[in-house]
């Protein structure tokens, strides 16, 4: 049995669909003309003004917006609104990068509360729950994020942030905590510190987690589950849309439910720009609608995902993008073949007697690209013969090579070897761009 | 009859056999005999120590990839042909060696050899059977 925040959106038809995002669309494209510099001049030399946009049809007609653009205009270039309507604002990490900042309007806040709600609801939270938050609390949008989100519901909101895990754990167990939201290598994290503990699954209350912010395998959700005894969810977003909640899983687990009465998705060719139908893979790119302060236009968020239309058990009709295989910018060429540390992920699971701790490192030696990856030996791997330990290293070298097609170094490194990390996972280590 | 050996990962990194001893030190792990086998990236460190499962603990607590093995400890006279005596048996029983190690005594006319094989009980008949002596576990921790 479906429970939905807002049935009449979540479950819209298409036609109601459509012509909410038509209108909308078509709104917010004249506002961002008139008040945001930046776009008029782009859609003035794109030869696109606001009246070429009626509906959902006419959106292939506006020009991409892309990160730099969201450099280039730092910190408030983009805004929509007088900074007087502004109450909050969040920045990006810009790991990849100077660091972005985007804004809120109260109505904005409101907005993004009600697209987390929908997503804590769909993971069966609500006014009963206990809701831990250990996404941090700041710049970052995950830790307001979610908060508000759990607000709304009515759920109890533990606000523990990160950091000081033996705590948290503490908290989780004597709060009776039901829910919790982090990123999946957190919760791993969690579980393994759980059992250093001394404690098991059955000591804590946990029945959901919504978990995001970093990419994460089938394999990652199963051992979550299973470890914490709860079904985890996946929530997606990211701050130059709105935050988390641009889209969610339901019950169902076969994909996200954007949250498309305020974010038109489209899957683009990355290399050509062309918007290719739905069911194919390709870069995912939004358009906010509903967004007051910060409504980005056909923003590249350089994700790989696929769009599926396809009728959903949960009875929700928004339309679910499969989980990104990986974010462009984590996409490495090794030696010219795309590599997703994902894949990684996905190999060493599937083996089932690796640890999930990995990093990959990337090196240039003669100008060739070098591909090392270092596995925590799990006790499960352990042996007094080196043969044994070399046959399981040569398994996994197989496997890997299998996968991801080129050849890598695995390096077994002791336990604790790799950085634990309380926000998102360092999976890659790129000495290349050293030079 | 079986005596327990500690087996740990250990990378190739300098300081990590420094602190590994550091730790036995402070917990006042008497060590009777180690090995290591070693590869380009790694090692494994077999210790026999004078109480196995308190080092186990105590390198368990401090993160390290440690396991327990069951290995053989006999002793054999100190003199031309006396290992050739105990791997003749072995021999002959089919009995195939993944490892071994070994340590003279304090007292002149015996030493020990640590043997890792594929069949213990088998390899403990035959030892005994042919007069060699097989150290017990309290032979060893006492040692």
């Amino acid at each position: 049995m479906s429970e939905y925040w807002n049935e009449s959106m979540e479950c819209a038809t298409p036609y109601e669909m459509e012509s909410l995002q038509s209108f909308r669309l078509s709104q917010t494209v004249r506002r961002v003309y008139e008040n945001v510099p930046y776009y008029r001049q782009k859609m003035d030399e794109h030869g696109v003004k606001p009246e070429d946009i009626r509906s959902v049809k006419d959106l292939s007609k506006l020009p991409f917006t892309i990160k730099q653009d969201l450099r280039d205009t730092y910190p408030y270039g983009l805004f929509a609104v007088p900074m007087e309507d502004v109450v909050r604002v969040h920045a990006s990490s810009g790991t990849t990068g100077k660091q972005i900042v985007v804004g809120y309007t109260q109505n904005d806040v409101d907005t993004w509360s009600e697209c987390a709600a929908r997503a804590i609801t769909a993971a069966g939270g609500g006014k009963h729950d206990f809701m831990h938050i250990s996404y941090g609390y700041g710049l970052f949008t995950g830790g307001l994020g979610m908060h508000y989100g759990a607000e709304k519901v009515g759920a109890t909101v533990i606000p523990a942030s990160v950091g000081n895990t033996k705590r948290q754990i503490t908290i989780l167990k004597d709060f009776g905590s039901t829910l919790i939201c982090c990123t999946p290598s957190y919760a791993l994290f969690l579980a393994e510190t759980m059992q250093e503990m001394g404690l098991t699954k059955d000591d804590i209350k946990l029945k959901a987690g919504v978990f995001g912010a970093e990419p994460w395998t089938e394999e990652m959700r199963r051992e979550i589950e299973d470890k914490l005894g709860i079904k985890a969810y996946d929530i997606y977003g990211l701050s130059e849309i709105i935050g988390p909640g641009v889209s969610f899983e339901c019950e169902e687990q076969t994909g996200m439910h954007i949250n498309e009465d305020h974010f038109i998705p489209e899957i683009i060719d990355p290399d050509t720009g062309e918007v290719l139908p739905d069911g194919e893979e390709g870069e995912l790119v939004f358009s906010c609608i509903t967004k007051e302060a910060f409504p980005l236009l056909r923003y590249r968020t350089r994700d790989i995902a696929v769009l599926k239309r396809e009728k959903c058990s949960c009875g929700r009709t928004l339309v679910k993008m499969l989980k990104p295989r990986g974010r462009s910018d984590d996409m490495l060429i090794i030696r010219g073949v795309n590599v997703f540390p994902s894949q990684v992920e996905s190999v060493l699971l599937s083996l089932g007697n690796t640890s999930p701790y990995y990093q990959l490192i990337v090196d240039r030696v003669n100008n060739t690209d070098t591909l090392e990856i270092q596995i925590e030996i799990s006790p499960e791997m352990l042996s007094d013969t080196v043969k044994n330990i070399e046959e399981q290293e040569a398994a996994i070298r197989t496997a890997v090579e299998s996968t991801l097609g080129i050849a890598a170094k695995i390096r077994l490194v002791e336990p604790k070897a790799i950085a634990r990390s309380e926000g998102k996972a360092v999976r890659v280590i790129d000495k290349r761009k050293l030079i | 009859m079986f005596i327990k050996q500690l087996s740990i990962f250990v990378e190739n990194k300098p300081g990590r056999l420094s602190s590994i001893t550091e730790l036995l030190e402070k917990n006042n792990i008497d060590i009777r005999a180690l090995s290591i086998a070693d590869t380009r990236d790694f090692g494994i460190l077999r210790l026999i120590v004078n109480d196995p499962d308190k080092a186990l603990n105590a390198l368990k607590s401090a993160d390290y990839s440690v396991t327990l093995t069951n290995v053989i400890a006999i002793g054999i006279e100190d003199t031309p042909g006396g290992l050739h005596k105990a791997m003749d048996i072995l021999y002959k029983n089919n009995i195939s060696v993944e490892y071994m190690y070994a340590f003279i005594s304090k007292s002149k006319d015996t030493a020990y050899v640590i043997l890792r094989v594929e069949n213990n009980d088998k390899a403990v008949t035959a030892m005994e059977e042919n007069n060699i002596q097989v150290l017990t576990s309290k032979d060893i921790y006492e040692m």
